[in-house]
C-alpha cells in the first residue's frame, strides 16, 4: 500500500511536469499560428485598400466610440500632473518649469501608453467579442462557403483600423492631457502662462520627443490590433471560449504594451 | 443615410487626430521654428571649457535668440573645444571683434553663448572664427576657491 502512494506521488509530480511542457509547446504552437495569422491579414490586405469603406467602417467603431474616454482621460491625467508636478516643483521654486514636465511625461510616456491600455479595454476587447462570436456562429465559416475569405473580409479591416486610430487617438490624449496640466498649473495655480509655454517649446524637440512617441503609439496599435484579432480568431467557439479570448486580450495587451514600452524608450531615450 | 454619417464622424476624428498633431508639433514641440528657419549663416569659435554646453543651445545677444550651437568638437593639438553656432541671417552684422562667452541661465540653469559685439568696422562672415571667447564657469571650481579662500582666512585669524 505506502509504495503504491509513493507511486501515486510519483506520477502526480510526473504529470505536472508533463502539464508544464504541454503548455509551452502550446504556448509556442499559439505564437508561431498568430504569426501566420497576422501574415495572412498582412498579405488579404489589399481589400482593405481597394473598398476603403470597409476600414472606415471599424475605424468608427475603435476609434470614434473611443473619443469620450480617451479625451476624458487625457485631461485629467494632465490635470493630476499639473497638480502634483506644481507641489513637488514648488519646494525647489521650480514651478515656472511645470510645463516641461508635463509635455515631457505625456509626448514621452503616459500618452502613448495609457492611450493604448484604454483603447486595448474600450476597442480591443470589443474586436475579439465580435470576431469570436461571429465565429461561434459559424458567420466566418458562411462566408467562407460563399467563397469570402473571412481574414480579407473580417480580420484585415480590423487590424488596420486599430493600426490606425491609436496614433490619431494617442495624439488628441496628449493634446488634451497638456491642455489639462495648462488649466490646473495656470489658471487654478497661478503658474506664469510665459514661462509655462516658452520652457516647454524651448525643452521639447520635434524629432526627438513628438516623432518617437507617435512612433510608440504606432508600435502599440499593431500589437494591439493583432492581439484582439488573432484572439477573436482563435477563440474557442463557445460562450465560455468567446468570454476566455475576451479576457485574454485585454490582459495580455497590457502586459505587451509595458513590455513593448520599456524596450522602446531604451531604444529612442538612450541618449538622457 | 447611416452609411455617410458614419463617414462624417470618422473624417472628423481623422481630422481632430491631425489637428492634435499639429498642435503638438507647433505650439508644444515648436516645429515651426525648425521648419520656418530661414537662412543662416555659420560662425565657429574656440573655447577653453565649454561646461554643460550642447549641441542646439541657444546663441543670445543681449539676451536675445540669434541662432543655435550646430556642433562641438575637440581639437587634439590646442585641447579646446570648437563650437559651430548657425546664426540666423537676419543678424549678419556682428564685428570681428566681437566676443564670445558660454554663460549659464540663472544658478543652475541651461548654459548658453552670449555674444557680445565689439566696435570693429569690419564684420564677421560666413564661416568666420571668433577669436575672442571667454571659458564656462564651472561651479565645483567656483565652490572649491570659496573653500580655500575660507580656510585661508580662518588659519590666518
Amino acid at each position: 500500500m505506502p509504495n503504491s502512494g509513493s507511486r501515486h506521488v510519483l506520477d502526480n509530480k510526473w504529470s505536472a511536469v508533463s502539464g508544464l511542457g504541454r503548455q509551452a509547446v502550446e504556448a509556442f504552437l499559439r505564437l508561431g499560428y498568430a504569426t501566420r495569422v497576422l501574415g495572412l491579414t498582412l498579405m488579404n490586405s489589399n481589400v482593405s485598400a481597394r473598398r476603403p469603406r470597409l476600414v472606415v467602417r471599424e475605424v468608427y467603431f475603435s476609434g470614434v466610440l473611443s473619443l469620450v474616454i480617451i479625451l476624458v482621460s487625457g485631461l485629467f491625467v494632465g490635470m493630476v500632473l499639473g497638480l502634483q508636478g506644481y507641489q513637488t516643483l514648488k519646494v525647489y521654486g521650480a514651478e515656472s518649469s511645470l510645463g516641461v514636465l508635463v509635455a515631457f511625461s505625456l509626448l514621452r510616456e503616459l500618452g502613448p501608453v495609457i492611450t493604448a491600455l484604454l483603447f486595448a479595454s474600450r476597442a480591443g476587447s470589443a474586436v475579439t467579442a465580435e470576431i469570436g462570436l461571429m465565429k461561434a456562429t459559424e458567420q466566418l465559416r458562411a462566408m467562407e462557403m460563399m467563397a469570402v475569405d473571412p481574414i480579407a473580409r473580417v480580420v484585415a479591416p480590423r487590424f488596420w483600423a486599430g493600426v490606425i486610430s491609436t496614433p490619431l487617438l494617442t495624439a488628441m490624449f496628449t493634446a488634451m492631457g497638456i491642455y489639462g496640466g495648462y488649466l490646473v498649473g495656470v489658471i487654478l495655480l497661478g503658474v506664469d502662462q510665459g514661462s509655462f509655454w516658452s520652457q516647454m517649446q524651448s525643452a521639447v524637440d520635434f524629432r526627438e520627443d513628438v516623432v518617437n512617441g507617435l512612433l510608440k503609439s504606432i508600435a502599440f496599435g499593431i500589437a494591439i490590433s493583432w492581439i484582439a484579432v488573432f484572439e477573436g480568431y482563435d477563440a474557442p467557439p463557445t460562450a465560455e471560449g468567446v468570454s476566455g479570448a475576451t479576457t485574454r486580450t485585454v490582459v495580455t495587451s497590457a502586459l505587451t504594451i509595458l513590455f513593448l514600452d520599456y524596450i522602446l524608450t531604451s531604444l529612442m531615450f538612450r541618449g538622457f | 443615410m447611416e452609411r455617410s454619417r458614419l463617414d462624417v464622424w470618422v473624417g472628423v476624428f481623422v481630422l481632430g487626430g491631425l489637428a492634435a498633431l499639429l498642435i503638438l508639433a507647433l505650439k508644444v514641440g515648436n516645429a515651426g521654428d525648425m521648419l520656418g528657419r530661414g537662412d543662416t549663416y555659420t560662425l565657429t569659435a574656440q573655447f577653453e571649457n565649454i561646461g554643460g554646453l550642447k549641441p542646439k543651445a541657444a546663441v543670445r545677444s543681449a539676451g536675445v535668440v540669434v541662432g543655435r550651437v550646430a556642433t562641438i568638437d575637440y581639437d587634439p593639438e590646442t585641447f579646446n573645444a570648437i563650437v559651430v553656432f548657425k546664426i540666423d541671417q537676419r543678424f549678419s552684422r556682428f564685428p570681428v571683434d566681437t566676443f564670445a562667452s558660454v554663460y549659464t541661465t540663472g544658478l543652475l540653469g541651461e548654459q548658453y553663448v552670449a555674444l557680445a559685439p565689439g566696435g570693429d568696422e569690419k564684420l564677421l562672415v560666413d564661416g568666420a572664427r571668433i577669436t575672442k571667447t571667454q571659458k564656462a564657469v564651472v561651479l565645483e571650481d567656483l565652490i572649491g576657491q570659496f573653500l580655500t579662500s575660507r580656510a585661508g582666512e580662518s588659519s590666518t585669524q
